[in-house]
């Protein structure tokens, strides 16, 4: 390929690879400023504007939050849903996904029309959350989890990578008399194994981000998810404090700034420890999913 | 994407289907028992809301439920449309769709053309794994950061102002600020993300193409302009009608965390109504009435955004 060598070319380079930085720097900023904000002293806060890297250094904020029942209970919280949810969500998904690859069922086409359209019409908020709750399910861990079981997109990229898979692999266990169980445990899934853990993990990310559930069908503050809790003590605590009237009379102190950060960081970090992992797969179920939109 | 799914069904001579899937069940019996669980869970969760959404036409009453409440027609919508509150919040989604539409849409378009320039792949694979970060994160963590540093109380921002000499500004509070927050969160969430699609349709571009104009002597910008753009433009359209589709799409989760006492007037949106009048003051039928008008007006402008993005000659979506 002929390089342009021109000084307009290389002028345009330098200025396009300046820009790029700030907008990179600018992008993940606020996170290591909250994150070395968490492992510094109120004082050195007070008197930086901006830290990058903590110089009094300091664990006191996650010490508080460790001694809080509160915070540690709902991150315990957050763990036992996106495990138990993701499984969950795995086994619905990959079982339907299986039969629904398979080109000749019968009703294939009606069930998968049923499903497109679940992705273009709902039935909104008052109407899941008056289903939700005849079935019982408010305040129970399992409201975090049943009604957000599935999802319609999921459940399509793991059907179409079902029914890419060769047919030869399963003609030849066929023949040697296996069933349709047999085969999908044997030989499809230990085949499908990158696609499953990359549905997986768009499951784990959802469970973990999940709040709104939260807040509409658990009113028992003690089985709160850790993004609940940090809307409390962050945004609605913020509010609080703009609108001083509500602190008037009260001796309740909102949290210290760094206990605030060291609460974002503990809610951000399992995404963060995935995020080389995300950052492969995702993309490629991005431009899948832009065509939803 | 191909959901011909349905076509096929009706493809099938019609005589003989209802016996074939008899047949077709006893035969396939352990395929069919596979997609049961999963069923069962879009007609719990997915049908079920669309049958209960009956409840808009009726004065519901949770003790008396959907079979024995008593049914009011359309009370609940001619409610709506007369409540002053419907053009706050009509006024409000278009406001936040349209600054949507122009301060975010062209964000991730021009940061891809950006990035597509960069010749040092390790460079360009970096800025990536930079600006794709806050797209992982949910809105709770992308809304407490911003306020921490937003904050009266030793916000990075408002301390900053200070130390310039300026007054401090109560960013969570003041309605002024509220619409201008949303658009800088959903800026720093997606710009990155949204580069993606525009990314791959650019890698796809014939690079003989670059080098037939540069020997005609275009410099980068007019590289940019008559190669690059004209190569994504069925891409940008695409996006742009599915966006104009999604127009009452302006981000529940989101806006329900940014509202306050003070900035309700013009932060409050259809979803965020529903939220009000359901759940917080228990007017199930008025604000599943509510919810039905939204879903409905955006089936319709969904079906119509695919419909026109077919007459422009591009491929539709569904």
């Amino acid at each position: 390929m002929v390089q342009d060598k021109s000084w307009g070319s290389r002028i345009f380079d330098g200025v396009n690879l300046v820009l790029l930085a700030i907008v990179g720097i600018v992008t993940v900023l606020p996170f290591i400023h909250v994150l070395a904000g968490s492992f510094t002293t109120v004082g050195e806060l007070a008197q930086k504007q901006l830290v990058i890297f903590p110089t009094e250094f300091t664990l006191d904020a996650y010490r508080y939050i460790f001694t809080t029942n509160t915070i540690i209970k709902s991150i315990g919280v957050s763990i036992f849903v996106t495990v138990a949810g993701t499984i969950f969500s795995m086994l619905l998904t990959v079982l339907m996904a299986y039969g629904l690859s398979k080109k000749d069922l019968r009703g294939r086409g009606s069930i998968m029309f049923l499903i497109v359209f679940t992705m273009l019409f709902n039935g909104g908020l008052i109407p899941s959350f008056l289903v939700v709750k005849s079935l019982g399910l408010i305040d129970s861990y399992g409201a975090l989890i049943i009604p957000s079981a599935m999802s319609a997109f999921n459940l399509i990229i793991m059907r179409n990578f079902f029914q890419n898979m060769p047919e030869g692999l399963e003609e030849s266990a066929k023949i040697d008399g296996a069933g349709s169980w047999s085969i999908l445990f044997r030989i499809v899934i230990p085949l499908s194994m990158p696609a499953i853990a990359t549905i997986s993990l768009f499951y784990a990310v959802s469970y973990w981000n999940t709040y709104f559930q939260a807040v509409m069908y658990m009113n028992d503050a003690a089985k709160w998810p850790v993004q609940v809790v940090l809307r409390q003590i962050v945004i609605l605590a913020s509010a609080l404090t703009a609108d001083t009237s509500g602190w008037a009379g009260e001796d309740v102190l909102p949290p210290a700034q760094s206990v605030k950060m060291a609460v974002i960081v503990v809610a951000t970090l399992p995404i963060l420890l995935v995020y080389p992992f995300l950052q492969k797969h995702f993309a490629k179920g991005a431009l899948l999913g832009s065509l939803k939109g | 994407m191909n959901y011909a799914g349905a076509a096929q069904v009706k493809a099938l001579p019609h005589v003989s289907r209802k016996e074939g899937l008899a047949r077709s069940i006893v035969k396939n019996g352990a395929l069919y028992f596979m997609i049961l669980p999963g069923l069962l869970y879009f007609v719990i969760f997915k049908y079920l809301p669309m049958f209960g959404l009956v409840i808009a036409f009726q004065d519901y009453k949770p003790y008396q439920g959907i079979f024995g409440s008593e049914w009011v027609g359309f009370a609940h919508f001619e409610r709506l449309f007369s409540e002053p509150m419907f053009l706050t919040i009509l006024m409000n989604t278009l406001v936040l769709f349209f600054m949507n539409l122009v301060f975010f849409f062209p964000v991730p378009i021009l940061l891809a053309l950006m990035l597509n320039e960069v010749r040092q792949q390790a460079f360009k694979r970096i800025i990536q794994t930079m600006v794709y970060i806050p797209h992982f994160m949910s809105w709770v963590i992308i809304v407490s950061i911003s306020f921490v540093m937003l904050s009266m109380d030793r916000g990075l921002v408002n301390e900053s102002l200070v130390a310039a000499g300026f007054e401090k500004v109560n960013f969570l509070m003041n309605p002024d600020w509220f619409r201008p927050m949303y658009i800088f969160q959903i800026i720093w969430r997606e710009a990155g993300w949204g580069t993606i699609i525009y990314l791959a349709a650019m890698a796809s571009i014939d690079p003989q193409l670059y080098e037939a104009s540069r020997i005609d002597g275009a410099g980068r910008f007019r590289q940019i302009w008559h190669i690059t753009l004209p190569s994504i433009r069925s891409v940008i359209i695409i996006l742009l009608l599915l966006k104009i589709g999604d127009v009452l799409e302006v981000g529940f989760e989101h806006i329900f965390l940014l509202l306050n006492a003070m900035n309700r007037e013009v932060g409050e949106v259809f979803d965020t109504y529903v939220y009000l009048a359901g759940l917080q003051q228990g007017q199930f039928s008025y604000s599943a009435a509510v919810g039905f008008f939204k879903s409905f007006v955006g089936l319709a402008l969904v079906i119509g955004a695919n419909w026109l993005s077919k007459k422009f000659g591009e491929e539709g979506i569904y």
